[in-house]
């Protein structure tokens, strides 16, 4: 019998997908009758609870979780967040309900040994809610108490070799998409350059010493699957500078119809006959594609690495062998000034370990911020009000019609004293010799 | 209960204290197929949706099962999860970064059986646990935040629409009948915790309402210029105010310039704007964050409010599924939706869709808005 009754909730057990409600309800059961044996280390109603606010909240309209609080672990200002509910006489399971951040391994690849460790260990000291995963990346356990903190994050180092992962005003845990562990169109190792990272910057993912969050993340081609170019102040994002591959036979094989367009991927549909000058040739956006007879040409100076050709004939067409990444700077979500896209920085740099020249570019960049940006002003924003143009000057980066769309359309150029020929110091009374006032 | 140590000391924090050790490295968790062949994949293809193998120049092949899963997971679901991959996948899986899990096996005789054991796993309630899809010209997972579940800020709840959202475009995710991908993801306040602002759909918890102001505790609780500095429209000044007889410092706002975003309560818990009436969902559309033929792209904001109907969210799933229906009927086969309302225009977007456009989806927050004015006679009647 469940603690509270939960008739709104209830409603969402039906219908196909899985549901979560369906879920909490069992593990709320599992907690009430494992009670006797395991010696829980927050309060065993803690599911119950947690589904008990949340009926309420569907019947009031507005969150029951108080504004933050400052909890965490010792010497480390991120990785936890402090959670309290507005009802604790109602709720005490989740009076205190506070959230961790486990930083996750890279292509969130798991053994299942590891995963029962943090299952154990889970359910022990805290709710046995999780987010598998987080939007920024991380393991998320979702609620516990303010002594459990310490005892967590003890059993987490000492028994699971395991760090958790940033919040607040740090770099946030980078992630990154699955890269060259199962995909072809992969131009660099993104579970190393992220692992390295992740590594070299651990200072500043758990010491928040930035003016707001600093988000790092990593595709391994511009399909971007884990939307760098949209959401991390640096993404990373894999490309090449040499030609497509192409199999010719294959290309052939796509057009006699024995190969899938698009690896099968519209098979739910009878799209009609494959035509090449349609489906690949006519939507190249930079028009370098043609066919001669019976042989697929490619003008690859002029391609733009869109991908698309090569989404559509993954057999025929692969990835040049001069690879490398793109770095982009400054995506943000709305908050505060408008969402920002990743504008481009960096047009290629070889990706080679220990990634010394991808440092020197993040922590030339971190200087500038740290120095000059204000508090919550994240790197976009900074961009924009100091300029595209002070990015370059502080990154030493020389400018690159690759970093514009177009070029600017009005003339107010803001001239430096030192480009102007014989500087900004006149005699008013020598021009007046030659004009009248 | 009794507490139980795991061995740390609070009187001494620091002794055999580890730090700084980071994430376990990826290679540990690597099935041995993936180790062997990692950066050698010659191509893929999809056996159907939610199946798809990869060939390795080597020769092997990795057959990968995808199932959707809520992002809201009991530790009793990680080890039936685990159990699975066990049983048929050597002890090893993988999740999405939009909250699928990938049962991975090197032989395709694996493949049958590993589905089978999947699709017959369902809650008491009758939702399944691991629907197998997710993939190829059709509707993955939702990426999604907290919502009322554990957050302080939320303008609506994020599983529960999410799961109603699901519910009626579950057929899209065990189908490839779309132009292409299509992309749905849902924020519950504009901070925006995940990337909604550049999806095919988005869905996105609003305030409508300014902050009340808790006078009373609001020097006490918070730091007022912080609050000040807060707000992007500058419509928050410092302000006397009497309560109960006595002068204290407090803030106060204009109310015409908020834009409801609630940065200032992010500093300052004495200023909550969350309400009933107040709170409810904006509805986006035509983002991306591929390059594949058209740049990135930000979503637009097509329908300006729906108010939040738990437990199943009925108005913004039934706007939600219009659009994919519409989408589906009328794109050309590649076309993104955002690319597709390009090509056709978004009046007729509007019309296609059947969605009232009203004032509140003209931009007017700063210089930006200037731009997506139409300064051209090309339109359509």
């Amino acid at each position: 019998m469940a603690k509270h009754p939960t008739p709104l909730l209830d409603q969402l057990e039906s219908g196909p997908w899985p549901s979560f409600v369906s879920d909490l309800k069992e593990l709320a059961e599992h907690r009430a009758k494992t009670a006797s044996k395991i010696e829980y280390q927050i309060p065993v109603e803690v599911v119950d609870d947690i589904l008990g606010l949340l009926e309420l909240t569907y019947k009031d309209g507005c969150t029951h979780w108080k504004h933050g609080g400052i909890v965490g672990v010792f010497g480390y200002g991120g990785g936890v967040i402090g959670r309290y509910c507005d009802q604790p006489e109602k709720f005490p399971g989740v009076a205190h309900f506070h959230t961790m951040r486990v930083n996750q391994p890279g292509g969130k690849f798991y053994k299942t040994e590891y995963l029962r460790q943090l299952c154990d260990l889970w359910d022990f000291r805290g709710s046995g809610i999780t987010n598998m995963h987080g939007s920024t990346g991380d393991i998320i356990f979702l609620g516990t108490t303010t002594p459990q903190l310490e005892e967590i994050f003890y059993e987490l180092t000492h028994k699971l070799n395991q760090d958790l992962g940033g919040s607040g005003s740090n770099l946030r845990t980078p992630s990154d998409c699955i890269g060259q562990a199962r995909c072809e169109w992969a131009c660099y190792d993104t579970q190393d350059l992220c692992y390295q990272l992740t590594m070299d910057y651990q200072d500043e993912l758990h010491r928040p010493a930035f003016p707001y969050k600093m988000k790092f993340k990593f595709d391994g081609c511009p399909n971007c699957c884990v939307a760098s170019i949209a959401r991390a102040d640096f993404s990373f994002i894999g490309t090449w500078r040499d030609d497509i591959k192409i199999n010719q036979e294959a290309v052939q094989a796509y057009i006699g119809g024995e190969l899938k367009p698009n690896a099968g991927e519209h098979s739910g549909r009878d799209w009609g006959k494959f035509d090449i000058q349609k489906e690949v040739i006519r939507l190249c956006p930079t028009q370098c594609m043609w066919m001669e007879g019976k042989k697929l040409m490619i003008d690859n100076k002029e391609c733009n690495r869109c991908m698309h050709c090569l989404n559509v004939m993954p057999r025929a067409l692969r990835i040049g062998d001069d690879r490398g990444l793109s770095i982009l700077v400054g995506a943000k979500a709305p908050i505060l000034d408008g969402a920002q896209m990743g504008s481009l920085l960096v047009p290629f740099i070889k990706v080679e370990p220990p990634y010394d020249e991808i440092k020197e570019i993040i922590e030339k960049i971190w200087d500038w911020w740290m120095e000059e940006g204000k508090n919550r002003e994240r790197l976009g924003e900074l961009i924009k009000r100091q300029g595209f143009q002070k990015l370059l000057e502080v990154t030493g980066i020389q400018p690159d019609p690759r970093h514009v769309k177009e070029p600017r359309s009005n003339p107010y150029i803001f001239w430096k004293e030192e480009e102007v020929e014989g500087g900004w110091t006149r005699d008013i009374n020598e021009f007046r010799k030659h004009h009248l006032r | 209960m009794a507490f139980i140590s795991s061995g740390y000391d609070p009187k001494e924090p620091m002794k055999d204290r580890i730090t700084d050790i980071g994430p376990r490295k990826y290679d540990e968790f690597y099935p041995p197929v993936i180790a062997k062949n990692k950066g050698k994949w010659l191509y893929h293809e999809y056996v159907k949706p939610g199946v798809f193998y990869h060939v390795a120049e080597s020769g092997d092949k990795v057959y990968t099962v995808r199932v959707g899963g809520a992002r809201i997971m009991s530790t009793l679901m990680i080890r039936e999860i685990c159990e699975i991959a066990d049983k048929h996948c050597g002890g090893y899986v993988r999740w999405t970064t939009r909250n699928n899990i990938e049962f991975m096996v090197d032989d395709e005789k694996k493949v049958d059986p590993l589905i089978k054991d999947l699709e017959s796993r369902k809650f008491k309630a009758g939702s399944y646990k691991f629907p197998v899809g997710g993939t190829g010209a059709g509707i993955t997972n939702i990426v999604h935040t907290q919502g009322w579940i554990h957050c302080h800020t939320p303008a609506t709840d994020a599983s529960g629409p999410v799961k109603a959202t699901m519910d009626v475009l579950f057929e899209d995710f065990k189908n490839n009948r779309l132009p292409a991908k299509l992309r749905v993801s849902l924020a519950c306040c504009l901070n925006m915790c995940g990337a909604v602002h550049c999806s095919d759909i988005a869905i996105l918890g609003y305030h409508r309402k300014p902050p009340m102001i808790d006078h009373e505790y609001l020097d006490k609780m918070c730091e007022i210029p912080l609050a000040i500095a807060a707000c992007p429209t500058a419509a928050i000044k410092p302000a006397k105010v009497e309560v109960g007889g006595q002068k204290v410092n407090s803030v106060a706002i204009n109310y015409d310039r908020c834009m409801f975003c609630g940065n200032c309560y992010t500093m300052c818990p004495a200023l909550p704007l969350a309400d009933k009436e107040g709170d409810g969902i904006v509805i986006m559309a035509g983002g991306k964050v591929s390059n594949r033929i058209s740049p990135p792209k930000f979503s637009k904001v097509v329908v300006a409010f729906i108010p939040n109907e738990p437990p199943r969210w009925p108005q913004t799933t039934a706007v939600i599924k219009k659009i994919v229906e519409v989408y589906a009927a009328n794109a050309r086969k590649y076309e993104r939706l955002g690319e597709w309302a390009e090509r056709i225009g978004w009046e007729r977007f509007f019309e296609k869709c059947e969605l009232p456009f009203t004032h509140h989806l003209i931009d007017d927050f700063r210089d930006p808005a200037y731009y997506t004015w139409r300064q051209t006679t090309q339109f359509k009647f």
